[in-house]
């Protein structure tokens, strides 16, 4: 039995290979009705920024996919996103409540952990966001999209880590019988958002900086440790303030610190989670009560008006990091 | 018919430094001077392409071709000169870019198409079309490093194709997979080109031009050589090619200049009426000699080369058929092929003379002429092997065994095959 020949009769010179006959689908507009692209050397700001929020679900899922690849193989998965942090705060009570005692700071593992709670998401996604476009050179090279949500999603997935560690905190507050400073916590959305805002500005930057210089992620290490101690978290701001009260010459401290944009951040966190802007130690022999202050003594609005200065100061840095990016984006397909 | 895409004047200059440097520390010692060449990767390119027209980008690698279709893509930002582009467009630049190994091939479908643009519920819509084009059903939950190349790759094609923008930009990536596979995605661009959609391939394969594109942008070094209907484009592509790209001194001058090989043409059984011949045509090489002295001792070799650049046939030096004698003056050297059993392709011929008592060459004319094949049928690779199916029943099982007549073929664990229909 022979079957003969399976193709089409072997006359027809060009190949009209009528397999798929679906009828056309309505939705090929003609070219008059569509959108116009423009691709050229300019660099705008105003369309930058649509294309960002146009594609904030890639964002969205850039975000999903790195916390999949996080947690992936590990038998306790994303229950350690938990446990980290709840081993942190463990060992940070056990090393400065029971064995340093924290400079006299009363429960100082909550007072810690309010300040490197802002930290540790700064910290995180600076650290991250250098290697992220480096580290996605496959997709970079080969496929268009807004290259800045590489480095916004390392943003996301370090404010994904804090929504959990804020989890820990409330259960550990909640255990020792701690109570934030309420009226402070009005203050929290906003010192939450120019964290993240500041936060973005950094990551976009060192993202396209270290395209061209890969030193960029060294030096980033360095200088974030050296910033993180610039930073009141581990001490108070009011053993500086007092330091400088009493030696006039160190002045300039001050000035650095208040140029610090962590530093209004992570001052509200602590005012509100901690709850207190001073603590009295207990008269021990012949001494007497002495009041130490830990923060400034000011209002909800005094730290709001340090935000607010934070804030504008953080949109700045974020526009111009959009510019330095679109900059140097132009030519990463070739740099990496 | 209105440009779907109107490239206006594109330049695009990448920068050769002499040596890399990319940490701080090197850029100090060097003062921050760097020295580097400037490179023209594209230089003041400008085309239409219409809608709903399929379009070649033809060239040979660092051309600028694949520099052409990024900036197109958006990829890389022109140094000058811009691209207006009407609807939507996707870049197929390379199946698979940016698939997470350690994901599933169901988070990266939802990867892959959220790039090239499709939202969360569109791609939910045709998640089950992707699965099925890519033929992935068992192993969608599977990690894709644990994918084949083919799975891969099929993958890939699948999203990519289900993103159904206006305008599409394809890389080289329609030669992927297994044979039918090819046949698959070669369906869908043909579906793409009747519903009016804009592709644009890049390509250095000139049958890959010829089969899909009406017209063809040729590119060298940076610039456009030409831009024409495909068959034109692609015999000054081709021209080009062996312009550049023939050795100095290829043949040797070890004969003198005793016998001289003049124009090489081809002719095959269709000539006149279409510039292909079929598989199975006859094919006619001439080559005009000058001898300047009677050679008695000469033997004629003919050789094909595929397109890029392999050695197809080389006709046998020791056939006496290839031993000739040359008169003193002219004439015309025959090579006839009565039957030519190559599928689709652009062949180039070359030929030369040789001496039979040493070794030398009289004269060689590398890839000379050229001759296109082109395959009417549906037969697929590289040569035409005829074959003939049939099925036989097993005789004698007269017990439990029944004799199937009737029934498919392929679910018999055989591939049906095709056969080769005589043209």
């Amino acid at each position: 039995m022979s079957i003969g020949a399976v193709g089409p009769a072997a006359t027809e010179p060009d190949l009209p290979a009528a397999v798929d006959d679906s009828p056309l689908p309505a939705r090929v507009t003609r070219a008059t009705e569509r959108t116009m692209t423009v691709v050229n050397g300019e660099l705008r700001l105003g369309p930058r920024l649509r294309a960002l929020w146009d594609n904030r679900e890639l964002l969205l899922l850039f975000i999903r996919t790195e916390l999949k690849l996080k947690y992936k193989d590990s038998i306790l998965g994303f229950l350690w996103s938990m446990l980290n942090p709840a081993m942190v705060l463990g060992i940070y009570w056990a090393a400065f409540s029971v064995i340093n005692r924290g400079g006299g700071i009363p429960q100082f593992a909550i007072w810690l952990f309010a300040g490197l709670l802002a930290w540790n998401l700064f910290n995180n996604a600076a650290m991250t966001s250098t290697t992220v476009v480096v580290g996605k050179a496959g997709i970079v090279k080969k496929v268009a999209f807004p290259r800045e949500l590489l480095a916004l999603s390392t943003v996301g997935v370090a404010a994904f880590l804090f929504v959990i560690q804020v989890g820990v905190l409330v259960i550990v507050m909640a255990a020792l019988g701690m109570t934030p400073a309420l009226g402070y916590l009005a203050d929290m959305p906003l010192a939450i958002l120019d964290l993240i805002v500041f936060t973005s500005a950094v990551a976009v930057f060192l993202s396209a900086v270290n395209v061209y210089y890969r030193d960029t992620q060294h030096l980033t290490e360095v200088a974030l440790m050296a910033w993180f101690w610039g930073t009141p978290i581990v001490y108070a701001y009011g053993s500086i303030a007092s330091l400088v009260a009493r030696h006039p010459s160190v002045l300039f401290l001050k000035y650095l610190y208040v140029c610090n944009p962590m530093t209004p951040i992570v001052m509200t966190f602590q005012r509100a989670i901690y709850g207190k802007a001073s603590y009295v130690s207990p008269a021990a022999g012949n001494t007497a009560h002495v009041a130490t202050t830990l923060l400034p003594n000011l209002g909800v609005g005094g730290y709001a008006l340090g935000l607010v200065v934070v804030l504008v100061a953080s949109v700045a840095l974020f526009l111009g990091a959009l510019v330095v990016f679109g900059r140097l984006e132009g030519n990463f397909a070739e740099e990496l | 018919m209105p440009a779907a895409i109107e490239i206006d004047h594109l330049s695009k200059q990448f920068r050769l430094y002499n040596e890399k440097f990319s940490s701080l520390k090197e850029r100090a010692i060097h003062g921050g001077k760097l020295t580097y060449e400037p490179f023209w990767a594209l230089r003041d390119v400008t085309a239409d392409i219409s809608e709903g027209e399929t379009y070649g980008i033809l060239g040979r690698n660092g051309s600028g071709k694949s520099t052409l279709l990024k900036c197109v893509a958006g990829i890389l930002k022109p140094t000058s000169g811009e691209v207006r582009i009407r609807g939507s467009l996707a870049a197929m630049l390379e199946l698979g870019a940016g698939f997470q190994q350690e994901l599933s091939g169901r988070d990266n479908i939802y990867l892959n198409g959220s790039l090239l643009g499709l939202s969360r519920a569109e791609i939910s819509r045709r998640f089950d079309d992707i699965v099925a084009f890519a033929e992935l059903e068992q192993f969608i939950d599977n990690q894709v490093k644990y994918y084949s190349s083919g799975m891969y790759v099929r993958l890939g094609f699948a999203v990519a194709v289900n993103v159904e923008p206006d305008i599409l930009l394809v890389d080289e990536v329609l030669a992927v997979g297994d044979a039918a596979f090819q046949r698959k995605c070669l369906d869908h661009v043909r579906r793409f080109q009747r519903e009016g959609r804009t592709i644009v391939v890049v390509s250095h394969a000139t049958d890959v031009i010829r089969q899909n594109c009406e017209r063809c942008m040729v590119l060298s070094h940076g610039n456009v050589i030409t831009v024409d209907e495909a068959g034109e484009a692609i015999r000054v592509f081709l021209a080009d090619l062996l312009g550049v790209g023939k050795p100095e001194g290829d043949g040797g001058e070890g004969g003198g200049n005793v016998i001289a090989i003049g124009s090489v043409r081809t002719e095959h059984g269709g000539s006149g009426t279409r510039p292909h011949l079929y598989p199975g045509e006859s094919l006619t090489v001439t080559a005009e000699v000058d001898s300047l002295a009677e050679v008695r001792d000469a033997a004629a070799t003919v050789a094909i080369h595929d397109d890029s650049g392999e050695l197809v046939f080389a006709s046998d030096p020791d056939d006496p058929a290839t031993f000739i004698e040359l008169p003193q003056g002219g004439g015309v050297l025959h090579f006839d092929f009565p039957e030519v059993p190559l599928l689709d392709g652009t062949y180039s011929v070359s030929v030369g003379v040789r001496s039979l008592s040493d070794t030398a060459i009289y004269d060689w004319k590398d890839q000379e002429a050229q001759f296109e094949v082109a395959n009417p049928g549906r037969t697929t690779g590289r040569v035409r092997m005829p074959v003939d199916v049939s099925f036989r029943v097993r005789s004698t099982g007269t017990t439990g065994e029944v004799p199937v007549v009737g029934r498919d073929l392929g679910t018999d664990g055989r591939e049906p095959s095709v056969s080769e229909a005589a043209s």
